[in-house]
């Protein structure tokens, strides 16, 4: 879905989400967090969503030139790549938003980018995002396109050689955790976006809460506030 | 036309205006001061506090349901003291009436959060959580027994300097029994309601939604419910009445005045429209306005039956 806000797409930074509200309608009630795609011309911002469920049945049937209140930028962002590291983005299924935008960010650096669908049919194309020049590796679960298996299995090479790297990842928790486990375990700094039910946005509901890493001084992290990007070692991945 | 009046009188307490943002769905105020000037609402109420910090319950915490939203926080907040030295001082700096949610979890904790907040400079009440369980009563919900919900009233008022609210659960079989029982312990003024119980099974997993299996319902498809609550408690105690329950726009808040509310406090609309409860003021004063109506005081009550 493509929204114009100068205001929004000018001041959002990769990894940065907005709370759409779908319909005035007080049946769904509440905002719908989306990681930022894509911004054009400093005033376009792009969303994707699948359907699944009522909300998003409802942005399908948006029609064109409809009037939809948006809440953000909100929530901290990506850090940026050291000048020397080695970037390896890895995505699974709608994931793969917020690196689209972090990756179109960093122009011209090379990225190992890995993006996993469910089926070939799902994948979405690199140029609707914005992405040029950015070579996409491939993996589904059903193997009709690309690596037969989850995206997961093309971590390992990427996290291979010398070269100090940073990962940055974004998907389905279970993905995320195997992500986050590997560099953890390997040593590899890693950026997660995380998703989670919202009713504000704002840090006032505490409804987000993901529970933090050993090393962290609360409990509780808030995605809207806290995130949605965290490094990897503030999350208790075993945890729900 | 003339203006309307929209200053309100809850017993003790006096308001610019009866709009008022509900605990828990505004955080400490400034959460949402960059949407909402909170110099023009009627009054704030903080998130609930206890003694201690807790850190809440485990996620998911939050589920959307028909019209509405399950919620099991879990009280989640940073303690008393910790309310004091952080946020107090910005929400003193403000021209609006803050009111602090406190809970506790035993008689005694009721009393040492009023306490410890006692003589605060900058708090304008209290607001007495009752809905939550009483360790020494093997987690009975202190709310639910008149006599407790009496007990926890004249314990907070004989450690408070401030008007006490009284915030009824509407998981009861007679309100206006808590009511009255809350009323004769001496509190100053009844907001209500508090959430009602529900619960969401996912089909898939089989398992409760919510990692606490239960949450708090609330949202318009609790309103009429919310509304016979308090047009109810109003016939049945002389004390003021806040409204509250799925207040999404003016007509909402109306609904609750006219059924004798004195005030209305707006909770889960702020989550859809951050910017409700101004929607709402400005909504209330031209209905006023368009009637003729000269005192906001005029429109409390004011049912055709």
């Amino acid at each position: 879905m493509e929204l114009e806000s100068p205001s929004i797409a000018s001041a959002a930074k990769p990894g940065q989400f907005v709370m759409l509200r779908v319909s005035e309608s007080s049946d769904p009630l509440l905002r719908r967090p989306f990681s930022v795609c894509s911004t054009r011309d400093g005033a376009i911002l792009l969303l994707l969503y699948r359907v699944v469920g009522k909300g998003t049945r409802i942005m399908a049937g948006t029609k064109a030139g409809s009037l939809l209140s948006v809440l953000g930028p909100l929530g901290r962002g990506f850090e940026a790549p050291g000048a020397g590291e080695a970037c390896l983005f890895v995505a699974g299924g709608m994931g793969i938003a917020p690196l689209a935008f972090l990756a179109r960010s960093l122009g011209e650096r090379h990225i190992s980018f890995k993006a996993g669908y469910g089926t070939a049919a799902e994948i979405i194309a690199p140029e609707l995002m914005g992405m040029k020049g950015i070579e996409i590796a491939l993996a589904t679960d059903d193997g009709s396109a690309g690596y037969h298996g989850p995206v997961t299995g093309l971590l390992e090479k990427g996290l291979g050689g010398e070269s100090r790297k940073i990962v940055y990842s974004c998907g389905p928790l279970p993905m995320l955790r195997k992500v986050a486990d590997r560099c953890l375990e390997k040593g590899v700094a890693c950026q997660v976006s995380l998703e989670s039910a919202m009713a504000c946005g704002l840090g006032a509901c505490q409804g987000c809460a993901v529970k933090a890493g050993p090393g962290e001084e609360r409990a509780y992290l808030h995605v809207c506030g806290d995130g949605p990007v965290f490094d990897a070692s503030a999350i208790d991945w075993g945890g729900e | 036309m003339n203006q309307p009046d929209l200053k309100v009188t809850l017993g003790p307490l006096e308001l610019k205006n009866p709009v008022i943002a509900a605990s828990g769905t505004f955080g400490y105020g400034q959460e949402y001061a960059p949407l909402v000037d909170p110099n023009l609402l009627g009054g704030i109420v903080v998130k609930g506090l206890s003694l201690k910090p807790r850190p809440g319950n485990r996620p998911p915490r939050i589920v959307e349901t028909p019209a509405g939203m399950l919620n099991a926080i879990g009280l989640a907040n940073i303690g008393v003291e910790a309310f004091l030295r952080e946020k107090l001082p910005w929400l003193r700096s403000l021209d609006t009436a803050v009111m602090v949610n406190i809970y506790g979890h035993s008689l005694e904790e009721y009393g040492e959060v009023a306490a410890a907040l006692r003589g605060a400079e900058g708090v304008a009440a209290l607001e007495v959580n009752i809905s939550c369980p009483n360790v020494d009563r093997g987690g009975m919900v202190f709310g639910t027994d008149p006599a407790v919900s009496a007990a926890v009233t004249e314990t907070v008022l004989k450690n408070m300097d401030k008007p006490v609210i009284v915030k009824l659960t509407p998981n009861v079989t007679d309100i206006c029994a808590v009511a009255r029982a809350v009323e004769n312990a001496g509190a100053h003024a009844l907001s209500l309601i508090n959430t009602l119980t529900g619960m969401v099974i996912d089909t898939k997993t089989g398992r409760p939604v919510l990692a606490n299996v239960s949450g708090g319902l609330s949202g318009p498809a609790i309103r009429p419910v919310a509304l016979h609550m308090v047009y109810r408690v109003v016939r049945a105690v002389k004390i003021p009445v806040i409204g509250i329950g799925g207040i999404m726009e003016p007509d909402d808040a109306l609904q609750f005045l006219m059924a004798g509310a004195g005030a209305v406090q707006v909770g889960t609309g702020n989550f859809a429209n951050p910017r409700a409860t101004l929607e709402i003021l400005e909504g209330i004063g031209k209905y006023c306005a368009e009637k003729g109506i000269l005192r906001i005081g005029d429109l409390t009550g004011g049912l055709n039956e």
